[in-house]
């Protein structure tokens, strides 16, 4: 195989790096991602077929997928929002709020769960004024939806920080005087630079709550067939001593997974080589 | 379309930026802004731009005598060229000259074919033709520049403001941008205002002048006005090199060490400390002594590069160096080494007293 290092590159040792960088990858990702298709693909295509299309299964997909993308969508909006405010706008605190962002990061999953579920209950802090409304959060899908929403608020925030920090004043002072409105400033100038950006976090955000456990299964109340997402499965699957139908979901989940992060690779990639 | 400032002051914090400036611009014409950074040059474009407002109750923004100070920038129809270009880098060169035409309310936005067209004559004006589908990231500085020229101009505004338009280019394309620039100008008669830390540049490309300094306007005049007539120390000195001789007013002349210039000052200026100003190419240099007022001095240093040639003198006393420019025949003519002793005199100074010039 040929690998093309830059002729001169100030720092030596390309061979060393890109070797050890392959070797990493294939321990940590590859290998273990590889023995998942190995392990579904040892139990046979019927059996594989079955478990992963029954209708509790699928009904989880739905659930999974559906309210991950929900909550990357809210995230997608509400982290540019905060993200706006935290970069244009100066106020007491603001280190402060900053700081907030990053707590659904550090917290432990199940803490965040615990303590949601606490708040969102028909008898607590929040539930309590919405139960006369109608609405019930927790043990609900909407209930999944806040936790997740929750698990991925710091995404969309963190990576269009920067980009909108680097935006230049000048273009919004560009737009005005070419007759430019508000909104047009920003639909037409503002947004497509900030857009990349906050598709990367929304992405970030969906694979993180595709994947997320621990804060879920306290809200969710776990109901088969209404409020069970997939890695929920996979758990029980796992003991009750049925690997086979545990890595079987696994493998649908990874694939889906995989094909959706490619889509907006893709599309980035795409946006990407239109501006450069 | 004519331009009037009136009395506008602005303050940043507890940085008065603007002390009351008044500024009247003929309609057609081309007019520089030149001074130091943190003139207020720049402030006083954002402001007549409608991207910056004057303080609370001052000043009036006047566009062919109609108030357009309480107007926000989009209304004002201006075109307003940015220093860094400011250009939309997610869009096409195409797009963004057409920017401004699709942001026309819908009622008085042209058709596609219309903005194709416009946009097609806009880049043809700039010299851009084949550049429609290329991104500003693979454009070069000058061409960016037109770029932002073009998509300025395609919302055929009123005015047309440019800030340090050459400030970011090197030399040689600045030069050729500047002479496209006053091209422009004289075909399309847009009354244009621009901003530049550069003299040369103003007084090349400008039809008037307005020198500033801290906030203020210290001279408005043609080129050759503010060139040959500057009305205050700083004006002198910002707008060439110079060389400056302190000395005091005795009975109508000023005495430089045991150099005496005559002065028609008035009374009052007697026995006050002044300062002759003279430029490096009003010194005439002799190897003999010839006629009145002429000075012994050494040569210190020679620099031959460039189409003149700069000597600098040291005075008999040894108290400065003066910088003299002489044309390069002249040079070959005197045949100057270091160290030589020279006459110097002055052709032409000019005397301030107190930055008053007398």
């Amino acid at each position: 195989m040929r690998f093309f290092a830059p002729k001169n590159n100030v720092l030596p040792g390309f061979r060393l790096a890109m070797g050890f960088t392959l070797f990493y990858l294939s321990l940590i990702v590859l290998i273990p991602v590889a023995a998942i298709f190995i392990k579904t693909a040892a139990a046979g295509w019927s059996q594989f077929w079955q478990t992963a299309t029954s209708p509790r299964v699928v009904a989880s997909y739905r659930l999974s997928f559906g309210v991950s993308a929900l909550a990357a969508l809210a995230n997608g909006v509400f982290g540019l929002l905060a993200a706006w405010v935290l970069v244009r706008y100066e106020f007491i605190g603001k280190r402060m709020v900053d700081a907030l962002v990053d707590l659904p990061f550090a917290l432990p999953t199940a803490v965040a769960g615990i303590s949601l579920t606490t708040v969102y209950a028909e008898t607590g802090w929040i539930g309590q004024w919405l139960k006369p409304l109608g609405v019930k959060v927790a043990f609900t899908p909407l209930g999944v939806l806040v936790a997740l929403t929750f698990i991925g608020l710091p995404f969309v925030v963190r990576t269009v920080q920067p980009v909108l920090q680097d935006l230049d004043r000048e273009v919004e002072d560009a737009a005005a005087s070419l007759g430019a409105n508000r909104w047009q400033t920003f639909y037409r100038v503002i947004f497509p630079a900030l857009w990349p950006a906050a598709l990367t976090g929304a992405t970030l955000a969906f694979a993180r709550a595709v994947g997320e456990y621990g804060s879920v299964i306290f809200i969710s109340g776990n109901m088969p067939m209404r409020t069970e997402i997939t890695p929920l499965l996979i758990v029980t699957k796992l003991e009750q001593y049925d690997y086979a139908g545990a890595t079987a979901i696994a493998v649908v989940m990874l694939v889906a997974s995989f094909s959706l992060l490619l889509l907006i690779n893709l599309l980035q990639w795409w946006s990407a080589h239109r501006g450069t | 379309m004519s331009i009037e400032v009136r009395d506008v002051h602005k303050t940043f914090g507890t940085f008065a930026a603007l002390k009351g400036v008044s500024l009247k611009i003929q309609s057609g014409e081309l007019m520089a802004l030149l001074g130091p950074s943190g003139s207020g040059k720049t402030t006083l474009l954002r402001i007549i731009a409608g991207l910056e407002t004057p303080d609370d109750g001052s000043g009036d923004i006047l566009f062919h005598g109609e108030n357009v100070a309480a107007l926000r920038a989009a209304a004002r129809h201006v075109g307003f060229v940015f220093q860094h270009y400011a250009l939309f880098r997610h869009m096409t060169v195409f797009e963004n000259i057409a920017f401004g035409l699709r942001v026309r309310p819908r009622r008085n936005r042209p058709s596609n074919d219309a903005i194709r067209g416009k946009v097609a004559s806009l880049l043809k004006l700039v010299q851009l033709e084949n550049f429609a589908g290329r991104y500003p990231s693979q454009l070069s500085g000058g061409q960016r520049q037109r770029v932002a020229l073009a998509r300025a101009l395609a919302v055929e505004p009123r005015v047309l403001l440019l800030d340090e338009p050459f400030g970011s280019l090197d030399a040689k394309v600045r030069k050729e941008l500047r002479a496209w620039i006053r091209r422009l100008h004289d075909e399309i008669h847009i009354t244009s205002v621009f901003v530049t830390h550069d003299q040369d540049e103003a007084l090349e490309v400008a039809d008037r002048v307005a020198v500033m300094n801290e906030g203020a306007i210290e001279q408005i005049g043609t080129p050759e006005e503010v060139y040959d007539q500057p009305a205050s120390a700083f004006v002198y000195q910002f707008l060439g090199n110079v060389n400056i001789f302190e000395g005091r007013i005795r009975n109508g002349r000023l005495r430089i060490g045991c150099l005496e210039l005559p002065v028609s000052s008035p009374e009052s200026a007697d026995n006050q400390p002044a300062r002759a100003y003279v430029r490096p190419h009003d010194i005439e240099l002799a190897r003999i002594v010839a006629g009145e007022g002429v000075r012994r001095g050494t040569v210190q240093h020679i620099h031959t590069a460039g189409p003149i040639v700069r000597v600098g003198v040291r005075t008999f006393d040894g108290s400065q160096t003066i910088e003299v420019e002489i044309a390069r025949e002249k040079h070959q003519e005197l045949d100057l080494r270091v160290g030589n002793v020279v006459y110097y005199r002055m052709r032409h100074s000019q005397i301030f007293v107190e930055d008053y010039s007398i």
